[in-house]
């Protein structure tokens, strides 16, 4: 934790960033993202096993951008959102500096390469409780995986804190908001709120950092990470490219290719 | 001169058959794997004695979405068709004192100068019994006693119920329609005699002083600290909506080529596309002018024009926030 403070206090104070995206206290024991802008505030970053929220959705944030440059306290998922945000052409590498937290050390990533370099070596992480859901999930029918997500989905108040905690979902003008036509209903019942997950998971299908933060955000509990990591497995499975796993990527949803294993397009 | 009574926790169970029997039904706050949810109560079992539920109580009074009117496309004409109301008859039992308070807030705006019929058709169905707050809630996002309130607060409730040191609670029968619930289970509720040994009630700080705070935003319209403390904030919805006094509400229309029907869901303040015009201009376009409207409206708006506070420091706002936004945290910043 010195080590980052120290850091921290050192970019800011030669002005190499603007201002350091990292963890403070929260409310009781949690944690809260909090914007370091002087070397005298640098003593508030804080770096324990409480860090989980991917701070990587302020990024792209207008506020937060308009500070200048940006350096990131960054856990792996945050690296991989990095490289996927790069990858789709959102961010530029003189404009962020990850320091990357890996195995509890600093490690200050300067480049898109290094982040790459260094998200290579990190083993994919699905928590025991997910992998557990997403086993049970596999094994279940269409009628009775159809059932749960309708019972999970009813929960849903279109409250969209999983859409606004994603650090992929930084589209301007979201697909729910267009409404000439209005695409998917705004409201919050059956239909309105399957149609939205399941847009997110498509549109997420393949670029799915797997953070887990809308997961984490959501309010009343829904499992809704789940979907967006099923989207980006499948889209691993069958075009071997992984969400989050380098700067240079031709996406597979959106890139045409003469050699597509699908002859439909030909 | 409130009548008293005294229920023992077995005589819950009497209370909720002799409800269903009535034809009401029960809604409260039950414990589903982590979370606090206000669903049906079938048993006492069911019901959970304490901490907050996450989502508010407000959707048995203001739905997340309601249906207003239908309507038919027949030649050139446009025939409507008035919905009612379906507002059922309803016990809300055991939500905490805060909550039951927070039903005026919605009233002043559902009754303003148009009066809601969906709105006060399940009100005037709805029978308040909360139970009052003997610990605090286990953070530090509870701040009844800075909006006014106590955390054994009577107003809203048709019953408030206080635990008794020896199990069972005391109930106050504050109104005709928590008369009429006792009435229905006369067997539950026994005539307090002398006094009763009620466990204390939860200690909850004063953070702040909600008229020195009004009268400070006056002059904090313009402040940088807006802009600071929603640095953080991703602009979704979760405060508003699992908050039991925001009242703000999307119209939409679905309808196909040959009919359809108006809704009315659920709005937050705190998104972009609230206060989006037509032209594309928007009056909120950043962050920290969003969210100095969710405080000011409920801090500074409310008051002047309602004469209430638009909030009743449940702090289940700052509970659901992603990023932990904590509002009585940040009144108080805006207090000093």
């Amino acid at each position: 934790m010195e080590e980052l403070r120290n850091k921290a206090k050192e970019l800011l104070a030669v002005g190499a960033v603007k201002v350091v995206i990292g963890y403070g206290k929260g409310t009781g024991d949690s944690r809260r993202p909090i914007f370091v802008r002087s070397a005298e505030r640098a003593n508030d970053l804080v770096v324990d096993a409480a860090c989980t929220q991917n701070l990587a959705t302020y990024l792209t944030k207008a506020e937060v951008r308009a500070l200048g440059r940006m350096a990131i306290v960054a856990i792996p998922s945050t690296l991989r959102s990095i490289l996927q945000l790069a990858a789709e052409k959102q961010l530029r590498e003189e404009n962020v500096l990850a320091l990357g937290i890996l195995d509890g050390k600093l490690r200050e990533l300067a480049t898109f390469d290094a982040i790459e370099e260094a998200v290579a070596t990190i083993p994919d992480a699905i928590s025991d409780a997910d992998q557990k859901l997403i086993d049970k999930l596999t094994a279940m029918s269409v009628t009775d995986r159809r059932a749960f997500w309708a019972e999970e989905l009813g929960r849903c108040v279109k409250c969209y804190a999983c859409r606004s905690s994603c650090p992929m979902c930084y589209c301007e003008r979201c697909t729910m908001d267009c409404n000439r036509p209005q695409w998917i209903p705004v409201a919050s019942h059956a239909i309105g709120n399957l149609e939205y997950h399941m847009v997110r998971a498509m549109h997420l299908a393949g670029r799915c950092v797997q953070c887990g933060t809308c997961g984490t955000a959501c309010p009343v509990g829904i499992p809704v990470h789940l979907l967006t990591f099923f989207a980006e497995q499948s889209v691993r499975r069958q075009f071997g490219q992984k969400g989050g796993a380098s700067a240079k990527l031709d996406y597979a949803m959106s890139t045409f290719k003469p050699d597509d294993k699908e002859t439909f397009i030909r | 001169m409130t009548d008293r009574y005294t229920i023992t926790e077995a005589s819950v169970g009497s209370l909720l058959d002799a409800i269903a029997k009535s034809g009401r039904r029960v809604l409260g706050p039950k414990k589903i794997a982590e979370r606090i949810e206000i669903t049906e109560i079938k048993t006492a079992a069911d019901l959970a004695k304490d901490g907050q539920s996450t989502v508010s109580a407000k959707g048995t009074v203001f739905p997340k979405v309601e249906r207003l009117l239908k309507y038919r496309f027949e030649g050139k004409n446009v025939a409507l068709e008035d919905v009612e109301p379906n507002a059922q008859p309803t016990v809300l039992l055991g939500i905490r004192p805060c909550e039951a308070r927070s039903f005026a807030a919605l009233d002043v705006v559902f009754n303003w100068d148009y009066k809601d019929k969906f709105f006060n058709a399940r009100l005037a169905n709805t029978t308040v019994v909360a139970i009052s707050c003997t610990k605090a809630q286990g953070d530090d996002a509870c701040f009844c006693t800075s909006v006014g309130s106590r955390p054994d607060d009577t107003q809203g409730s048709d019953i408030l119920l206080s635990p008794l040191t020896l199990g069972g609670f005391v109930a106050q029968v504050l109104t005709d329609k928590g008369k009429a619930l006792v009435a229905l289970a006369k067997d539950a509720f026994q005539p307090l005699v002398g006094e009763a040994a009620v466990v204390p009630p939860a200690s909850v700080a004063p953070a702040f002083d909600a008229k020195a705070l009004q009268q400070k935003l006056a002059a904090k319209f313009d402040s940088p600290l807006w802009a600071e403390q929603s640095l953080r904030c991703i602009g979704c919805g979760a405060c508003a909506f699992v908050c039991p006094t925001c009242v703000c509400f999307d119209i939409q229309d679905e309808a196909d080529t040959r009919q359809g029907q108006r809704l009315r869901a659920w709005d937050s303040c705190g998104m972009r596309m609230f206060t989006l015009h037509a032209s594309g201009h928007n009056p909120r376009d950043k962050q920290s002018q969003r969210w100095r409207q969710r405080v000011y409206h409920k801090f500074a708006y409310y008051p002047e024009r309602f004469n209430t506070l638009g909030c009743v420091g449940c702090g289940k706002c700052s509970r659901a926030c992603p990023v932990d936004m904590n509002l009585k945290q940040h009144l108080a910043e805006a207090a000093e």
